[in-house]
């Protein structure tokens, strides 16, 4: 699967490199910003009252 | 290539995942929520010193040095507003109604206090939650507010650090409550003795105003819950033409978006 994503990418090695590199900081405020905090509302598990 | 090296890719990617979601949770929200919870804290502040100034202009009136005023004094005597704080009006739910400063968590540490401990509707929107069924500042009783220890916004995160003597303000449209923070102690999730009036005694009448903070205990978990208390010492009234507004040395570059 990333192999085949590493033979799809054009150019000499350092240029797929800071593609890969561009990519994955897209995918991880794609997660940070929106993924996450809508995933959050379903698994918090912390409770911090009494009652 | 083969089917099961597809899967196991799949398989890293999904516990890769897993980590950054758990590491976000725990660590990466609340660096990123943090600035954003002091500026709304700040921005209140705001509204409440443009709000307040109206009613000034005859404080200003007489002379520039306010001479005669015992609040101004560094020793205010037993009688004045500083030791007879205004009861804070009765807010609705959800209403973001105070704040939240403590030195000890740094000059940014500046969270919004608003009506009611519902998940959904307070604690997980980055706010410190009042206890509907406790007193208010300024009341003889027991001011309690819960607040998450990690993730969303991690409010209470630091509370374990707090020592003997700690200043603890909750600032309010009229102005900021001193308390001095006394002890922590560690309860079951059904431990409610601890916002009562007088925590741990419930038949008491109060004669003392107290805060009560609660959060979970151990970090991550919701075994137990840590609770800091402290006691009232003392009110600084918002005074729009008094140096920083009024507010406290300790905090005054903090309450005005100094810090």
């Amino acid at each position: 699967m990333y192999g085949a994503l590493w033979r799809a990418l054009p150019g000499p090695w350092w240029v797929r490199v800071l593609i890969l590199v561009i990519l994955l900081a897209a995918v991880a405020a794609a997660l940070v910003f929106w993924v996450f905090p809508w995933v959050d509302q379903f698994v918090t598990i912390q409770e911090v009252t009494v009652e | 290539m083969s089917v099961v090296g597809v899967i196991g890719e799949l398989l890293i990617t999904a516990g890769v995942l897993v980590l950054f979601f758990l590491a976000w949770q725990l660590w990466i929200s609340e660096f990123l929520m943090g600035g954003e919870l002091t500026a709304e804290a700040s921005q209140q502040s705001e509204e409440w010193n443009a709000s307040a100034a109206p009613t000034d202009p005859p404080s200003d009136d007489p002379t520039d040095e306010p001479s005669d005023d015992p609040s101004d004094e560094p020793e205010p005597d037993p009688d004045s507003v500083a030791f007879n704080p205004p009861v804070t009006a009765a807010p609705s739910d959800q209403e973001r109604f105070a704040a939240l400063i403590v030195p000890r968590w740094g000059t940014d540490y500046y969270r919004q206090i608003a009506e009611g401990i519902s998940t959904t509707g307070v604690l997980d929107r980055g706010l410190l939650g009042h206890y509907p069924t406790t007193q208010l500042p300024g009341q003889e009783g027991n001011f309690a507010i819960a607040a998450h220890r990690m993730g969303h916004g991690g409010l209470l995160h630091h509370i374990h650090e707090l020592q003997l003597g700690d200043h603890i303000y909750v600032e309010t449209a009229e102005g900021w409550y001193e308390y001095s923070f006394r002890n922590l102690e560690y309860v079951h999730p059904s431990g409610v003795g601890v916002i009562d009036p007088v925590p741990q005694d419930p038949a008491a009448a109060p004669s003392d105003r107290y805060i009560t903070l609660t959060s979970c205990n151990p970090m991550y978990t919701s075994n137990e819950r840590i609770i800091a208390y402290g006691i009232f010492d003392r009110f600084y009234p918002r005074d729009t033409s008094a140096p920083a507004n009024g507010a406290p040395d300790e905090i005054a570059a903090t309450v005005n978006g100094e810090a």
